[in-house]
């Protein structure tokens, strides 16, 4: 059974150390906070806010204290609030050890696209192309095929880039591959996978 | 000098004209200048270009001053939550400019800080970079970015004393701050202007320096994704 997404959560939940700054990106990148357990972690929100707490209770909502994802959310006892500039100025300057985003491509060069699809989603890019720039580690997590069951990780991504060699790791439904020279190295399968399942939803080089 | 005002109308008297470039506060529906937003959609100023890291929602915010067809040009980073501005901008009739949400930060601080221009990795191999000059920094790429300098600033802040010094509250401080900074003249709106002294001068967010003209009032705040849990019970 390849991973459900809380387990691919779960799994990336284990990339984090104690006394890391995070950022975490929207959709499965978000429940990664669930799992982190014991550890000290302080989740940074990129609209000003560094030790972002859990949703807040029914009729506690505050306006005035939102996530990067416009969500209500509450704050910790370590909790700090600054300026959207301080707050990239922490980004871009490698104080933030590690992002965790979804993509809809990653190539085996690193190369990140989560931002459009031409012609059909123009939103824009948010803060993604500060934090693949900025932050010491990028960690991707998504599903290893598209709904089409085309594979997301590809030798070269075809939607515009968000960052150009900027993914250390990917961790998939299938499992966890490391950006390495030449390719992509695979770390670890998710439970039941085998390697030649990840193989075949792979179109990136896969390298020993 | 008198920096208080009545009414945000009263506070904008003079300072608009058509084809002029304003930057806003907030981010999402958070920290966003509701009442001077207002003030511009009945003033009628036209062919505006905003920066701004969204453009509200279809009805409120910024997306107020696109349903009259105000703003001739965003520069945002993020303009997802608006099926009003995906018409005008897909049908050619609003002009946007991309920019990634730090750098947009940044060019606004650098603006108000007299920094004509800054390097970032930011955007480095992507669209962001096409038509900048990059420099190499100690094998590094980066590109230039330049810093903006606004005909006028509005932003939204928690309290003011009446020399305007600004304190935010929470996350609704986000963009406030930088966009206060790039504007030549910068019209603040709060919820409460206190007496002079009663704010500690160690814990001001903004200086009055760059605040010009308050207004204070109330607000709708209104919350774009309201998330919550479950108490448990025992």
């Amino acid at each position: 059974m390849p991973w459900d997404r809380n387990q691919m959560a779960a799994r990336a939940a284990e990339e984090l150390e104690d006394g890391m700054y995070v950022n975490l990106g929207i959709g499965i990148p978000t429940l990664v906070a669930n799992y982190v357990g014991d550890k000290d972690i302080t989740l940074q929100s990129e609209n000003g806010m560094l030790g972002m707490g859990p949703f807040p209770f029914e009729g506690e909502e505050d306006p005035d204290l939102i996530n990067a994802g416009k969500q209500t959310i509450t704050e910790l006892s370590r909790t700090s609030y600054f300026d959207s500039a301080t707050s990239f100025g922490m980004i871009r300057g490698g104080k933030i050890a590690a992002a965790i985003l979804g993509a809809m491509e990653v190539s085996e060069e690193g190369d990140l696209a989560n931002w459009m699809i031409p012609g059909k989603l123009v939103k824009g890019m948010g803060g993604a192309m500060d934090l693949v720039a900025g932050v010491g580690r990028v960690i991707v997590v998504m599903d290893h095929t598209n709904k089409a069951g085309e594979s997301k990780v590809l030798r070269a991504c075809t939607l515009p880039l968000t960052g150009k060699a900027v993914v250390d790791r990917i961790i998939t439904n299938l499992g966890v591959l490391d950006v390495v020279p030449g390719g992509l190295r695979i770390v670890q399968l998710a439970d039941g996978v085998t390697e030649e399942e990840l193989r075949a939803a792979t179109e990136a080089t896969i390298v020993a | 000098m008198k920096k208080v005002y009545a009414t945000a109308d009263a506070a904008l008297d003079g300072l608009l004209h058509d084809g002029m470039f304003i930057a806003a506060g907030g981010f999402g529906l958070c920290g966003i200048p509701e009442l001077l937003i207002d003030a511009l959609v009945r003033s009628g100023v036209k062919d505006l270009t905003i920066a701004s890291n969204n453009c509200g929602v279809d009805g409120f915010g910024l997306g107020k001053l696109l349903d009259t067809r105000q703003i001739r040009k965003m520069i945002s980073s993020y303009v997802g939550e608006n099926a009003e501005f995906m018409r005008q901008y897909l049908s050619g009739e609003l002009e946007l400019e991309f920019n990634p949400q730090g750098t947009l930060a940044e060019r606004m601080r650098a603006g108000g800080a007299g920094i004509p221009g800054f390097y970032t990795k930011t955007g480095v191999g992507t669209v962001i970079a096409e038509g900048k000059e990059v420099k190499t920094f100690d094998g590094q790429d980066y590109i230039l970015e330049r810093g903006i300098v606004a005909d006028l600033s509005i932003v939204k802040a928690w309290k003011a004393d009446d020399t305007g010094n600004l304190v935010f509250r929470k996350t609704a401080r986000n963009f406030n701050p930088p966009a206060a900074m790039c504007g030549r003249v910068c019209v603040a709106e709060v919820e409460e202007i206190v007496p002079r002294g009663s704010l500690d001068p160690d814990l001001i967010h903004l200086p009055g320096i760059y605040v010009h003209r308050i207004i204070q009032g109330s607000h709708e705040k209104r919350i774009e994704q309201r998330t919550t849990r479950k108490k448990e019970t025992a």
